[in-house]
C-alpha cells in the first residue's frame, strides 16, 4: 500500500509519544500534500468493535485537527484523522492522540457542583450552586453595579459558548471586565494584526506551507506546539525543492535545529533583530515600492526609525552574528515565496506588538501578502482563541467592532434588543492583569472563571494565589477536574468536556469545525453553553421589547445568532451553517450567504480594513499603548492601506544584573498543554514528560559547578523553583523552564516547599498594546538545590 | 530677545516632569504599566534636555527680567496612594505635561521666525514624544476613571 490515503493505526503504545511526527511523507512545492490517517483505539478495541464514528477536532492545539471520535457502549474509545480535512489531511499529533479522548474519561472528574461551607468545598444541587451565584451577583449589581463583575476565560470553549459570555457580559451585565486566557497566549496576534491590517484575521494559510520557497519561525517553536503543522513543513524539507527556513528563538529547538539560518537571540531583544531586519531590505533595494506606495502608508517613519538598526548593531544588542542577520534578511529579501509564522517568543516577550508588527512590515515592504506561499500567520496558542476574539468574550466588540465607533455599538444594540449606553464602550476592555489588579484592590468582587487555570499560568503566582482566596470576593469556577484555581472558589460548576457536548471552533487559520456530541457528560456535569443560559435566565436578562436577551435552546440557536452578528463583517460566517460544516470538513470565514468557497487568502487584492468606518479599533503608538483615537485616524487618510507602524528599542525592563545574572525564559513541551488539565491525565503523555526540568547551557552550569541531572533552585525577586538541570544548547546567559507543572498532582504545600511552576518567577508586566503579559524575560539566579 | 527665558521654561519644565515620572514611578510600582512607562518617560525628557543643550549654548538661558523665576512652577506634590490617588496623581502628570507641550509650540513659533532649523529639528522631535507622553496619560486615566469613581472602595 502506498503512503497515500494508508490509514496508521498506533496501537496503545508509545511509539507516537516517542515518534512525535509520525513517518515522513515528504513531497514537492505546490504539490498535494498526502494523506496519512493517524488512529489510536483503546486497547483492546478493534475497529470492528466501534458503534459509531462522530465528527470533530482536535481541540489540543490552535491546529484544530479534523477527526472522527470513535465510540462503544457510550464511551469515547479512540480517535482517527480525517483525511479530507484541510488542516491534517489525516494526521494527529501525540496530545490530539493520546489526550484528547483520554484525559477526558478520569477519575478526577467533577461530577456534581460544589460550594464552599465553613471554608471547605462540598457537593450540592445546581439549584443550591444557582442560587448562590445569583444571588451575590444581584446583590452586587444593586449595590455597586456592573463594574463589580468580571469574566475571566479561556481559548478552549466553543464559539456558541464564547458568544452567549459575550452577550451575558456585555449587554446583560454591560461590564468592561472580561477577558481569556487568550491574553496570555494570542492577544499579541490580535493586536499587531489590527494595528497592521485594520482588523484581526489570518492573512494566509496552510496551504501557503506547501507553496513557499522559504519559511520564517519568529519565536515559534512549531515542532512542540504544533506538532501537525510541523509535519506538515518536515514533509516539505524532506522533499524536492524544500524551503528555507530561519528561525529566531534562543533554544536550539528542533525547529532550530533544521534551519539554515537560527537566530539565536537573547531573549527580550526581538524588536532589535526585526528592525535591523526590515533595515536590510530597505538598504539592499529589496522593498516592492510601486506596491507600498499605492497599498501601504507610514513608509517614511519607519525609514527614519530603521536607520540606526545595521546588523553590526542588533548583532550586539541580540548576541548572534551580523552575518546570520544579513543572511536571513537576504533570504527574505530575495525569495519569492515566503512564508512567516510568529508565536510566543514573541508574544509574550519585551515589546510584543512592536515585534510582532515588524514581521507584517516584512510582508507589506515585498507586497507579498495575500498571494499562494507569501503567507503570514501570527499564529495562536489555543485551539479556540480565534473565536474568544471573534465572539468579544475577551472583552472586543463582537464581530471585530471598533468600541470607539458609535455606529458599531449601535449594531450590536440593535442586535441585541438594548440601549447602546447599556454595552460598555468608554474605554478599551479590561486586559486579564488589570482584572486581576481590580480583584486584588476589591472593586471586583464577583469573579467568574471558565476553563483555565490562572493559579498557574499566570505571572507572579504567589501573588495570583492571594488574590484568589480573598474571602470577599465571589469567585466561581467552572472547569472539568479541580484545578489549583477550583480549588481556591466559592462555588465549583462542574463542566462538560469535548466530545460530551456540540458546538463549532475556528483555528488560527481562520478555518471552521463543527464538533459534534458524542457521549453524555458525567455525573451532573453540564456544557458551559447550558451553564451560561442557565445563569442568564435566573438572572431575567432581558431585551428592550421585553424578551428574553437569550432565548437560545441550544449551540446551533447560538450558531445562528452568531451568524448575525457577524454578517458583513470581517469575520462573517453567515455561509458557513453547521450543514455545510457536515458536508465539509473544515470551512474559512469568511463566507457570506450563498457563497460556496471559502476566502484562502486575506488581502489578495492589496486592500485593507483601515477605513475609519471599517477598522477594528484606531490603532496604538506602539511604544506606550496610547490610543490614537478617531481624529488622528481619520487624519492619517489610511482609507484601505496597510499600517508600516513600528517603535523604537527599548529592550526587556528586568535585564540581568549582578544579583540576577541570568535571564529565564519559558516555553511549551512538546506532550503538554497549558496547565497539564487533560494531558496530564493521559498516562502515555505524563510518562513521557512528567515533571519540570531547566535548561542551561554548559559554560553557565560549569561556572556554578552543576553537571546534567543535578538538582538546582531558580530564583528571581518574586519566587523560586526547583527542577533537575539540562544541559543544551540554549544561548549562554539564558535559562529555560516549561510553563505546564503547576501542583494538582503534588502533595499538598509544593508551592512552598518544592515548587516546580516556572510563573513563579516571572514578572508582572505585559506588553503596552496587547497587554499580553511578558513571560520570557525575567532575571534570575541559579544554584545546586539546597540539601541536594 | 525673550526666546532665551522659554528655553529656560522649557528646560526647566523637562526637568520637573522627568522627576515628577519618576515620582510616580516609584510610588506606583503595584502598577507595572505605569512603573515602567513612567521611568521611560523620565528618560526621554531628560533626553529631551540633552538635545536642547547647544541650543542652549547659543542662545544663553535667561533673559532680562527675572522671568524664570516668575514663570517657575511647583511640579507635581507628594504621590498619593490608592486608586482615587492614582488618577489624581496622572492628573497632575497630564497637567505638568501639557505646560511642556505648549511651551515647545511656543520655541516653535520663535524658531520658525528665527529660520533656526536646527531648533525647529529639536522641537520637532520633543513636542512628538511629548504628545505621546499626553495620549498616554489620556488613555490611562479613561480606563481607570470608570472603576476608580464607581466601584473602589
Amino acid at each position: 500500500m502506498t503512503e497515500q490515503g494508508r490509514t496508521i493505526t498506533t496501537p496503545g503504545s508509545r511509539d507516537r509519544v516517542e515518534d512525535v511526527w509520525g513517518t515522513r511523507t515528504p513531497f514537492g512545492r505546490g504539490a498535494h500534500w498526502p494523506e496519512r490517517v493517524d488512529q489510536l483505539l483503546a486497547d483492546g478495541v478493534a475497529e470492528g468493535d466501534v458503534d459509531r464514528w462522530v465528527r470533530s477536532a482536535c481541540v489540543l492545539c490552535s491546529n484544530g485537527c479534523g477527526c472522527d471520535i470513535a465510540v462503544k457502549d457510550g464511551r469515547m474509545v479512540g480517535i482517527r484523522g480525517r483525511a479530507d480535512d484541510p488542516i491534517n489531511h489525516g494526521r494527529l499529533g501525540p496530545k490530539g492522540l493520546y489526550a484528547s479522548w483520554q484525559g477526558v474519561e478520569h477519575r478526577d472528574r467533577l461530577t456534581t457542583p460544589l460550594v464552599r461551607r465553613d471554608g471547605v468545598l462540598e457537593p450540592a444541587s445546581w439549584d443550591e450552586a444557582m442560587d448562590l451565584i445569583v444571588e451575590r451577583s444581584r446583590a452586587l449589581l444593586e449595590e455597586i453595579g456592573p463594574l463589580s463583575h468580571g469574566f475571566y476565560t479561556s481559548g478552549q470553549l466553543f464559539l456558541e459558548e464564547y458568544y452567549a459570555l459575550a452577550v451575558i457580559g456585555k449587554a446583560g451585565v454591560g461590564t468592561p471586565h472580561m477577558d481569556g486566557n487568550t491574553r496570555l497566549c494570542t492577544a499579541t496576534a490580535a493586536a499587531s494584526l489590527k494595528e497592521s491590517f485594520g482588523a484581526d484575521g489570518q492573512p494566509g494559510c496552510y496551504e501557503d506551507l506547501d507553496e513557499c520557497e522559504a519559511l520564517f519561525l519568529y519565536g515559534h517553536n512549531m515542532a512542540a506546539t504544533q506538532t501537525v503543522a510541523w509535519s506538515r513543513v518536515l514533509d516539505r524539507l524532506d522533499g524536492p525543492e524544500p524551503p528555507a527556513l530561519v528561525v529566531v528563538d534562543p533554544r536550539r529547538t528542533p525547529v532550530a535545529k533544521r534551519a539554515t539560518v537560527h537566530l539565536a537571540v537573547n531573549p527580550g531583544t526581538n524588536l532589535a533583530l526585526m528592525l535591523a531586519l526590515v533595515r536590510e531590505l530597505i538598504a539592499n533595494g529589496w522593498t516592492d515600492d510601486a506596491w507600498v506606495a499605492e497599498h501601504t502608508v507610514g513608509f517614511e517613519e519607519l525609514a527614519e526609525q530603521v536607520k540606526p538598526w545595521t546588523p553590526e548593531r542588533a548583532a550586539e544588542v541580540c548576541g548572534v552574528a551580523a552575518d546570520d542577520i544579513r543572511e536571513a534578511a537576504r533570504i527574505f529579501g530575495t525569495t519569492d515565496r515566503v512564508v512567516s509564522t510568529v508565536l510566543q517568543g514573541f508574544y509574550q516577550s519585551a515589546q510584543a506588538t512592536a515585534s510582532s508588527c515588524q514581521v507584517d512590515n516584512l510582508h507589506l515592504l515585498r507586497g507579498m501578502i495575500g498571494k499562494p506561499g507569501a503567507g503570514l500567520l501570527q499564529m495562536n496558542g489555543q485551539p479556540t482563541a480565534q473565536n474568544n476574539r471573534e465572539t468579544g468574550a475577551d472583552g472586543d466588540l463582537s464581530g471585530f467592532r471598533n468600541w470607539e465607533n458609535p455606529e458599531h455599538v449601535q449594531e450590536l444594540a440593535t442586535l441585541w434588543g438594548v440601549d447602546a449606553q447599556k454595552i460598555p464602550h468608554w474605554a478599551p476592555p479590561t486586559h486579564a492583569m488589570q482584572l486581576f489588579r481590580y480583584v486584588e484592590q476589591g472593586s471586583i468582587r464577583f469573579l467568574w472563571i471558565s476553563a483555565t487555570n490562572p493559579a498557574v499560568s499566570l505571572p507572579q503566582l504567589a501573588r495570583i494565589r492571594d488574590i484568589l482566596s480573598r474571602p470577599e470576593t465571589f469567585t466561581v469556577v467552572q472547569d472539568l477536574y479541580l484545578t489549583a484555581t477550583a480549588a481556591l472558589a466559592d462555588v465549583v460548576l462542574p463542566a462538560a468536556a469535548w466530545g460530551e457536548k456540540t458546538g463549532t471552533f475556528t483555528n488560527t487559520t481562520r478555518t471552521v469545525h463543527l464538533s459534534e456530541q458524542a457521549v453524555e457528560p458525567p455525573g451532573e456535569a453540564r456544557s458551559d453553553l447550558d451553564i451560561f443560559l442557565d445563569y442568564a435566565r435566573r438572572m431575567d436578562f432581558r431585551r428592550n421589547d421585553g424578551g428574553p436577551l437569550l432565548d437560545w435552546a441550544g449551540p446551533e440557536d447560538a450558531y445562528r445568532a452568531w451568524q448575525e452578528c457577524s454578517r458583513g463583517r470581517p469575520c462573517d460566517y453567515t455561509g458557513i451553517s453547521y450543514d455545510d460544516l457536515r458536508r465539509e470538513s473544515g470551512i474559512r470565514w469568511p463566507r457570506r450567504e450563498g457563497e460556496t468557497t471559502s476566502t484562502d487568502r486575506l488581502y489578495a487584492d492589496g486592500r485593507f480594513p483601515t477605513s475609519p468606518d471599517e477598522c477594528e479599533n484606531y490603532g496604538h503608538d506602539l511604544l506606550t499603548g496610547a490610543d490614537v483615537g478617531p481624529e488622528k485616524a481619520k487624519a492619517l487618510r489610511a482609507d484601505g492601506r496597510a499600517h508600516l507602524k513600528s517603535a523604537p528599542y527599548t529592550g526587556p525592563h528586568e535585564p540581568p544584573d549582578d544579583e540576577y545574572p541570568l535571564r529565564f525564559t519559558t516555553g511549551r513541551a512538546t506532550h503538554h498543554f497549558h496547565t497539564r488539565t487533560k494531558t496530564g491525565r493521559s498516562p502515555e503523555l505524563d510518562a513521557a514528560a512528567p515533571s519540570v526540568w531547566l535548561e542551561m547551557a554548559e559554560a553557565d552550569a560549569a561556572e556554578r559547578g552543576l553537571a546534567d541531572g543535578d538538582a538546582v533552585e531558580v530564583t528571581s525577586r518574586r519566587g523560586r523553583i526547583v527542577a533537575p538541570v539540562r544541559i543544551t544548547a540554549i544561548q549562554p546567559g539564558t535559562v529555560f523552564a516549561p510553563f505546564h507543572y503547576g501542583y494538582w498532582d503534588a502533595p499538598p504545600g509544593a508551592e512552598e516547599r518544592h515548587p516546580t511552576a516556572a510563573n513563579e518567577l516571572t514578572v508582572t508586566e505585559w506588553d503596552p498594546v496587547s497587554k499580553q503579559p511578558v513571560f520570557k524575560t525575567a532575571a534570575v539566579q541559579v544554584a545546586r538545590a539546597k540539601g541536594e | 530677545m525673550k526666546l532665551p527665558v522659554y528655553l529656560s521654561l522649557i528646560d526647566e519644565s523637562e526637568k520637573s516632569l522627568a522627576d515628577a515620572y519618576r515620582q510616580m514611578a516609584n510610588a506606583h510600582g503595584d502598577e507595572p504599566d505605569i512603573h515602567f512607562l513612567c521611568l521611560a518617560h523620565a528618560t526621554q525628557c531628560e533626553e529631551h534636555r540633552a538635545k536642547l543643550a547647544p541650543v542652549i549654548e547659543r542662545y544663553g538661558t535667561t533673559g532680562s527680567g527675572g522671568e524664570p523665576e516668575r514663570l517657575h512652577h511647583d511640579g507635581v506634590g507628594e504621590p498619593r496612594t490608592g486608586p482615587l490617588g492614582l488618577l489624581r496623581d496622572l492628573q497632575d502628570l497630564y497637567l505638568l505635561a501639557t505646560l511642556v507641550d505648549v511651551t515647545w509650540v511656543m520655541v516653535e513659533q520663535a524658531a520658525q521666525a528665527l529660520r533656526d532649523a536646527e531648533l525647529l529639528q529639536v522641537v520637532e522631535g520633543c513636542d512628538h514624544e511629548t504628545a505621546v507622553q499626553l495620549a498616554w496619560l489620556v488613555t490611562r486615566m479613561k480606563q481607570s476613571a470608570p472603576q476608580v469613581l464607581v466601584a473602589a472602595r
